[in-house]
């Protein structure tokens, strides 16, 4: 007879509950990219009493949410190419000044998805690598790079149970030592050069359990 | 006069050679010069290397001259896409070769190119595999990639007004690439939907000074009714 697993202690975030622990740390006046995927749910839990400018890779400061149904213009998408609105005060500009925006350290935060993260901030989240996939990085690269803080937002495990936090990725790089924190279904944990450092932690899950599922050291919140 | 308005598409994408290369503007369908890229496929020009963030949508613009077998090179950021299945099938057949750039690069290679810039050191892709046999230079403690101006023979834009002198303004985020493109060509064509007269644009908003613009033609505005990207 196979062992039953032992129920767990604890209870992992769900999606919206990762994206509401990331908008509690951007603060007001931040000017905010979110990549596409996971990252976009960061855009609904924002504070409403909060100014915060979400940048759109296409040339948007200002974006705002989702027009209502018949009220779409193409003309008017995020990086997902999906349609936005602009917010009062809202700005377009050309695709040189908005890589430039990354590039030059004008933009505080970027928020991206990911396959694998590394102990050192590598990122890996364009490529699995296989060799049949048609290769597709659009802006992931340069907003690695350009960001002046990277925020990861991740399941802490793969689906086969591998943590996404690696020693060294296995995956191609999207940037090297880029990456500040990482926010996944069991924990917020920062990137230090001592380590894996947990910020916090959901209910009831300890720090040995998080670093046994990490498999790597991970210390606990102060 | 100078006047650069052109009466038909065909007069303004007559002298396009095989083997061009094309940048074309647009980030999804959002300023992607459709009419533009339908006179090109009847003009008949083969062998071209096409410039544009993604690798075309559906069955129209540059979805549309993949699936005619006009390109022989796609330079992109981001070629996959549900709807991408005309460049799907060609690269998985070997029809067309893929350079992928890093979006941002995409951009300031071609903001190069129309800036007179002969190369540049920039931090994007160090270390990844789309850096790979590049030169590198460390600069201030920080990793740079040399990277080289793209050059177009023909840009195509969508641009929402234009005057005769080739001055243009856009319609919210379709302005994407164009004033990018606009320069980096020898050729810049834009199509727009509304031609005006001279001191009509505002020139404290003119986002495109006609200097980069060779050729604009009207197009008739059609309605977009379904989702584009």
């Amino acid at each position: 007879m196979s062992a039953v697993p032992a129920p767990k202690s604890y209870k992992p975030r769900n999606r919206d509950a990762i994206a509401a622990r990331v908008a509690g740390d951007i603060p007001e006046g931040a000017y905010v990219n979110l990549g596409i995927g996971l990252p976009t749910l960061v855009g609904n839990h924002l504070p409403a009493g909060k100014e915060i400018f979400l940048h759109s890779e296409n040339g948007i400061l200002g974006m705002g949410p989702a027009p209502a149904k018949g009220a779409e213009d193409w003309d008017l998408i995020n990086a997902g190419k999906q349609p936005v609105t602009l917010l009062t005060g809202g700005s377009y500009f050309h695709h040189a000044d908005s890589f430039g925006m990354m590039r030059g350290g004008h933009l505080d935060i970027c928020v991206l998805g990911a396959f694998q993260v590394s102990i050192t901030g590598d990122l890996a989240n364009w490529h699995t690598g296989a060799p049949d996939a048609i290769p597709a990085v659009g802006g992931a690269m340069d907003l690695a790079v350009g960001a002046k803080k990277v925020f990861v937002m991740m399941e802490h495990l793969t689906k086969t149970g591998e943590s996404k936090l690696v020693k060294a990725c296995t995956y191609p790089l999207t940037g090297v030592g880029v990456v500040s924190r990482v926010y996944t279904d069991l924990a917020t944990i920062d990137l230090t050069p001592q380590g894996l450092a947990a910020v916090d932690m959901v209910e009831g899950l300890s720090i040995e359990e998080l670093s046994r599922l990490t498999g790597l050291p991970v210390r606990a919140p102060r | 006069m100078i006047n650069k308005i052109v009466n038909s598409i065909a007069e303004s994408l007559a002298d396009v050679k095989d083997g061009s290369t094309i940048l074309i503007g647009g980030f999804g369908g959002a300023g992607m010069p459709n009419e533009l890229i339908d006179g090109l496929i009847a003009q008949g020009a083969k062998e071209l290397t096409v410039v544009n963030n993604n690798a075309g949508n559906g069955e129209v613009g540059l979805a549309a001259l993949l699936r005619e077998g006009r390109v022989r090179k796609l330079i992109c950021s981001f070629p996959r896409q549900a709807d991408a299945h005309h460049f799907e099938s060609l690269y998985r057949a070997g029809k067309v070769e893929l350079e992928l750039v890093p979006q941002g690069n995409l951009a300031e290679r071609m903001r190069a190119a129309g800036a007179g810039i002969g190369a540049f050191f920039c931090p994007t892709a160090y270390g990844t595999d789309l850096a790979k046999g590049k030169e590198t230079r460390e600069i201030n403690g920080k990793h740079y990639v040399l990277e080289y101006p793209i050059h177009g023979d023909v840009a195509l834009i969508k641009a929402e007004k234009g005057d005769r002198w080739g001055n243009l303004v856009y319609h919210k985020a379709a302005r994407n690439f164009g004033p990018v493109i606009a320069a980096a060509a020898k050729c810049a064509v834009a199509q727009v939907y509304e031609i005006v007269e001279l001191g009509n644009l505002d020139p404290e908003n003119i986002v495109t000074p006609g200097i980069f613009v060779q050729r604009v033609v009207k197009v008739a505005r059609e309605q977009i009714l379904k989702e584009a990207a």
